[in-house]
């Protein structure tokens, strides 16, 4: 039960984060990538605390040797530098400079309630489908060890 | 349409994101890679994978929506892509991060305080790659 409150508290910051820095506007994060004009520097500082936060707590987790609730902690595995990992990065960069969207604000967004956010999340969501089609039928060794998020 | 630079709104942002990270960690040993939780939740088997998914997806819409009415921290809202581009940009999107293995959260700021080589590679690519495509719809293509 206190793992359920920990999860559910973890995602509310999350959504809270993504909110105050205004990640859950595209606009600002085309911004932020428009380099050449109207640039809005706001999701370095974004990153920086989240980076800085957790790199710090990260380390005070892992010297614990195990989480809270769970056995071990779920790390990637993979550490080559892969094809599908260049490739979906290029491929993923594209579509947020397209839409000023990347996942977690897709989610977050849906509180607003505006069409345009259901119909890009419904969007990724195919997306994602058809990669994992595309996988199933072109397996590789690193396919079998755990997948990052 | 010009936003105002907010480094401190930011920061807070940040530091936000950061702490739902490390909390994910510690309290159950997950990555919280955006990507990753979404992805995983249309596998759609009601096992132990779906729920602690589930369960931050709604903490993120609570969050979200907590902030949202807490007056001045509501963000202003401006969708500029049409619906043609939001389209192409979620298929992308979506492709791509499973592709990847990650995006913005699960490279960037999951990733990287791990020093991550593939995580580095990845968040320096996406994020070139979507400077790139946002100069050229701006800038090239004028649109």
């Amino acid at each position: 039960m206190r793992a359920f409150f920990l999860v559910l508290l973890a995602g509310a910051l999350f959504g809270a984060g993504l909110t105050v820095s205004g990640m859950v506007n595209p606009t600002r994060v085309q911004n932020f990538l428009d380099l050449f004009g109207t640039w809005d520097p706001t999701l370095i500082f974004v990153m920086a605390g989240g980076v800085a936060v957790t790199f710090v707590g990260y380390r005070l987790a892992f010297r614990r040797g195990a989480p809270l609730f769970a056995e071990r902690f779920s790390l990637p595995t993979v550490t080559a530098i892969d094809w599908p990992l260049m490739a979906g990065a290029v491929i993923f960069g594209i579509g947020w400079g397209l839409s000023g969207f990347c996942p977690g604000p897709a989610v977050a967004g849906l509180v607003f309630g505006a069409p345009k956010a259901y119909i890009f999340l419904a969007a990724m969501l195919a997306g994602i489908l058809a990669a994992r089609a595309l996988r199933r039928h072109t397996p590789t060794a690193a396919e079998l060890a755990a997948v990052e998020g | 349409m010009t936003t105002l630079f907010s480094p401190g709104l930011g920061l807070a942002g940040g530091v936000l994101i950061g702490l739902s990270a490390v909390l994910l960690m510690a309290a159950i040993g997950r990555i919280a890679g955006a990507s990753g939780i979404v992805g995983g939740l249309l596998t759609m088997r009601p096992d132990g994978e779906f729920a602690w998914r589930a369960i931050f997806v709604v903490g993120v819409l609570l969050g979200a929506g907590s902030v949202a009415m807490i007056p001045g921290l509501r963000p202003a809202l401006a969708y500029e892509a049409s619906t043609p581009v939001l389209i192409a940009g979620g298929l992308l999107v979506g492709f791509g991060t499973a592709l990847g293995s990650g995006c913005t959260s699960g490279h960037g700021i999951c990733g990287l305080p791990r020093l991550s080589l593939r995580s580095l590679v990845a968040t320096l690519l996406f994020m070139a790659s979507a400077i790139a495509t946002v100069a050229v719809v701006r800038h090239l293509i004028g649109a």
